[in-house]
């Protein structure tokens, strides 16, 4: 139970007086250019986003305080709507529907401050989502003021769970962390799309580090990103992490000659070490949905009305996120598994287990399941 | 802290955050520490949220399902597996609909590829499963090769998916759950308690096995079944049909439902030495004779002039659909249901093919054809099947037998496959392709030399004569999936022959070359599919399955 003292320590930073508002939040909302932050600006290439856009470390530092003060604007702004929500009781915004949480994203675009404004739209999808809904809208409004406390007294935080922060809002933290060379395993790739970018999340696994790291890559105005690697190969390159967000993002250099085969999927645990890691990044980030883990020798099993991924041996089981409910990988999971023992890759949250990529007792081929 | 006052000071939380902290104040412990109520709410969440997520227990395993059956087919090969993964993706993506282009129609090459795959004995790999199931649950006509390929694992996993249900009550035979149908017991049990398509599906396994089991099956239960049921079940004695099954049959002649009647007479009909033959050959008998008065014999015809209560007994029908005479109703049910071998004895000895040439008199002919062309189909017999479609080259008007070619298509199923290629090679020959589709229908695939060369000729033909490609897109459709690969060659010609748009008179030269590109380029696949399933494996030691990125 050690998470609790990374919240207790961003309470006691927050709650200060917040600047006042800057002039420009109460104009109407507009479409931004990608920004610092932005994806597609990161993507053009290495150090491109980096180095900024004009002349002089001042002219930057300077960008970089009026983008800092806008987004403690609409941090501010935001508080203030979450307690006026509470104030009025969740039930109020069931009935109130989409239209406040579409504009109160929209002022955080505005403020600069993506990672609010994504927040913003997750908590008016869910008002009136199945059983339960008044719960987790509780619990992602509550993340989302503790979110929002942390930025306000970000200055006061020790730094890796600053940069976390910054990450967290929307800021996007340099890939500054010291480079790691391995053979990297690919171990899935997905894209998601918002409407305008699609978003590429490539996970890597180093076969000597043990170290899982996620690889974003953006494809705007329709375009695909320009990142692709074969899932079930292995490159050999060198991969520097971002810093902050529990250290999982990272840039991959340029590999060294063809990506081979591998001999063997990813070492793996039990279902209980699955939680174990999530519960122990929830110390870096409390804001983490979900960890990447490799599950060994488990069997999808279905019960009730959903699946869940149990310990070939043993008592213990996780289920099998809602989400990935619906998806066809669930059947090729279980076609792959037919009853007996896999090993499996996925995102290892409070929701369950989103299972991405999945290998065969029989070989080390691996069956991508997303 | 202990969990359960958690638990409840949570439970407090949520009531309040969801009536709003206005008409319902946070928890004491909450709000001891100042500040606003709601700022308050949102901090102790914020803390019991990331509390709760990061102690989550792994959630007690149910109950693990029986793992499928070993499954000893070796694995399709690597070539073969990415050419079904884009069969299954095609199936999809072609379903968009427009005009064909030059490229092949993928889904359409799955029944075959199916087929060469069961054939070769390979099973598929898990992961395609599911897209398998799919293709199957969205065409009935794939189920039985899709099931059959899918195996043990298919149909293990077909259980967990309600959309796949269909898998595990499939009508046809290999790799239905059904029980052993030598284990008396089981067989019983689910004859007594399954579903109506189960039980279908039982008795046809039973009979194929052991014609008799399946009967005695089926006399047991017989009184209590429904009368559509009976209808469904009789029909599926046409399997393994024999003499030993007439006294059954013979029963159900006096069944309460017409449509069992009717069915139970039809198939005693195709037992020539039941007495239901028997009765029906001497009613045919007194109707037809020889007639010397002429300058030749010939055939003279007297009907029935009633349908006698034995007769309906015998599955007469005694009312003629609509738009029929009463008395050449009955003369053609009387003479479809009489054994063929009734006729060269009351003929003066004469083989069927004289029988047939012998002229009809009172305009009886087409009527007494007709009949006899279904009794060959329903008798199976071959030499009365070659008599009634007489030459394959001159205008089916003129010749004998039947100038419906439904009906033909119908006999040619009775001879021999080489022998049904060449008559119907021989009909496109003498009268191109516009009527082939049906008789084209019926043939072996893959076509035969001389009848894909007839094929592709005709094609040629219509082409040079002003044919418009779009009225022989059933044909050339046909031709995409039944043509020999090897043929891919002559193809070739055609294609270039119509490169510019002079080359047909109608002007639709460019559809043709499509039209017959279209048809090279899947014939090409095909034979590299066919390559890919049948060709030995690379040796495995050789190359330790290096995949290219």
């Amino acid at each position: 139970m050690v998470a609790p003292n990374v919240v207790g320590m961003l309470r006691s930073s927050g709650g200060q007086p917040p600047e006042p508002a800057v002039p420009g939040a109460g104009r109407p909302s507009e479409p931004l250019p990608p920004t610092a932050s932005d994806p597609a600006s990161r993507d053009a290439g290495p150090g491109a986003g980096r180095a900024g856009r004009s002349a002089g470390p001042e002219a930057a530092a300077r960008r970089a305080e009026r983008r800092a003060g806008r987004i403690t604007a609409g941090a501010t702004e935001l508080e203030r709507r979450l307690s006026d929500l509470l104030r009025g009781g969740l039930a109020e915004a069931e009935r109130s529907g989409h239209g406040l949480w579409e504009e109160t994203a929209a002022r955080m675009v505005d403020a600069q401050a993506p990672g609010l404004a994504a927040r913003v739209r997750e908590l008016g999808a869910l008002p009136g989502s199945g059983p339960g809904w008044p719960v987790r809208l509780l619990e992602e409004c509550a993340l989302t003021h503790l979110l929002d406390a942390a930025w306000l007294g970000v200055d006061r935080l020790p730094e890796p769970l600053a940069a976390t922060v910054r990450a967290r809002v929307g800021l996007t933290a340099p890939a500054a962390g010291r480079p790691v060379h391995d053979h990297w395993l690919v171990l899935a790739q997905c894209d998601s799309s918002d409407g305008k970018i699609i978003t590429r999340r490539i996970w890597v696994y180093g076969r000597e580090s043990g170290r899982v790291a996620l690889l974003l890559s953006f494809g705007a105005g329709g375009g695909s990103p320009r990142l692709a690697l074969p899932v079930g190969m292995a490159v050999e390159a060198w991969l520097t992490p971002h810093l902050g967000g529990g250290g999982l993002r990272a840039e991959l250099g340029e590999p060294v000659g063809p990506p081979v085969p591998i001999d063997a999927p990813p070492r793996g645990g039990p279902v209980s070490a699955a939680l174990d890691a999530y519960g122990h990044a929830l110390r870096a980030d409390p804001w983490l949905d979900a960890w990447p883990v490799t599950l060994a020798e488990v069997i999808p099993v279905p019960y009730g009305g959903g699946w869940q991924l149990a310990d070939a041996h043993g008592g213990d089981a996780l289920p099998i996120a809602p989400a990935a409910l619906s998806r066809p990988g669930l059947w090729r999971l279980a076609a792959l598994s037919g009853g007996g023992p896999v090993t499996v890759f996925g995102e290892c949250g409070h929701r369950g287990v989103t299972p991405l990529t999945a290998w065969s007792a029989d070989g080390p081929e691996a069956v991508p399941l997303v | 802290m202990t969990r359960s006052t958690s638990v409840s000071l949570w439970e407090e939380l949520v009531t309040s955050a969801l009536l709003g902290t206005d008409r319902r104040t946070p928890p004491r412990a909450v709000m001891a520490q100042g500040g606003e109520a709601p700022v308050a709410l949102l901090d102790a969440a914020a803390l019991h949220t990331v509390r709760r997520r990061a102690g989550l227990l792994p959630a007690p395993a149910a109950a693990r399902p029986e793992p499928a059956a070993r499954d000893d087919r070796p694995l399709l090969p690597e070539a073969a597996c990415d050419r079904l993964a884009q069969l299954l993706a095609g199936r999809s993506a072609s379903s968009a609909g427009g005009r064909r282009s030059a490229a092949p129609d993928l889904t359409e090459l799955l029944p075959q590829w199916l087929a060469t795959a069961n054939e070769q004995g390979y099973r598929p790999p898990p992961p395609l499963l599911p897209a398998l199931l799919d293709a199957a649950r969205a065409r009935t006509d794939l189920r039985p090769r899709v099931l059959a390929f899918a195996g043990a694992r298919g149909l293990w996993l077909a259980r967990f998916n309600p959309e796949w249900r269909f898998a595990l009550r499939s009508a046809s035979g290999q790799g239905v759950p059904l029980p052993e149908t030598t284990d008396a017991e089981a067989v019983r049990r689910l004859w007594e308690e399954g579903l109506f398509a189960e039980r279908v599906a039982l008795l046809t396994a039973v009979r194929e096995r052991d014609p008799g089991d399946g009967l005695a099956l089926l006399s047991g239960s017989w009184a209590t079944e429904r009368a559509e049921d009976r209808l469904m079940f009789l029909d599926s004695l046409r399997t393994g049909l024999s003499d030993a099954d007439e006294p059954f049959l013979e029963r159900a002649l006096a069944d309460r439902s017409r449509n069992v009647r009717a069915t139970a007479a039809e198939l005693l009909s195709a037992l020539p030495d039941s007495a239901l033959a028997g009765r029906m050959a001497a009613r045919a008998s007194s109707c037809l004779g020889m007639d010397h008065s002429g300058e030749r014999p010939a055939i003279a015809v007297e009907a029935p002039h009633e349908c006698d209560t034995a007769m309906q007994r015998d599955g007469v029908p005694p009312t003629p659909p609509t738009g029929r005479g009463n008395r050449s109703w009955w003369l053609g049910q009387l003479v479809a249901a009489a054994p063929l071998s009734t006729w060269p004895g009351r003929f003066g000895g004469r083989t069927a093919r004289e029988i047939v040439a012998l002229p009809v008199m009172d305009g009886w002919r087409e009527e007494l054809h007709a009949a006899w062309c279904r009794a060959a189909v329903r008798q199976r017999d071959a030499e009365w099947s070659r008599a009634l479609l007489g030459a394959p080259g001159i205008p089916s008007e003129a010749g004998p037998g039947t100038s419906s070619l439904a009906e033909r298509a119908k006999l040619l199923t009775t001879v021999p496959e080489r022998e049904r290629a060449d008559w119907v090679a021989e009909f496109i020959a003498a009268h191109g392709l516009s009527e082939a589709f049906q008789l084209l229908g019926v043939c072996a695939v893959p076509w035969s030399g001389p009848l894909g060369g007839a094929v592709v000729d005709a094609l040629g033909t219509a082409r040079d004569t002003g044919g418009y490609p779009w009225s022989f897109s059933g044909v050339m459709g046909l031709a995409e999936r039944c043509l020999d690969p090897s043929e891919a060659g002559r193809l070739t010609l055609l294609t270039g022959a119509a490169d510019g748009t002079g080359s047909s008179p109608s002007g639709a030269g460019g559809y043709w070359s499509e039209a017959f590109q279209r048809l090279a380029s899947t014939l090409r696949l095909r034979a590299a599919m066919h390559r890919e399933l049948t060709s030995p494996p690379p040796d495995k030691a050789a190359d330790p399955g290096v995949r290219g990125p």
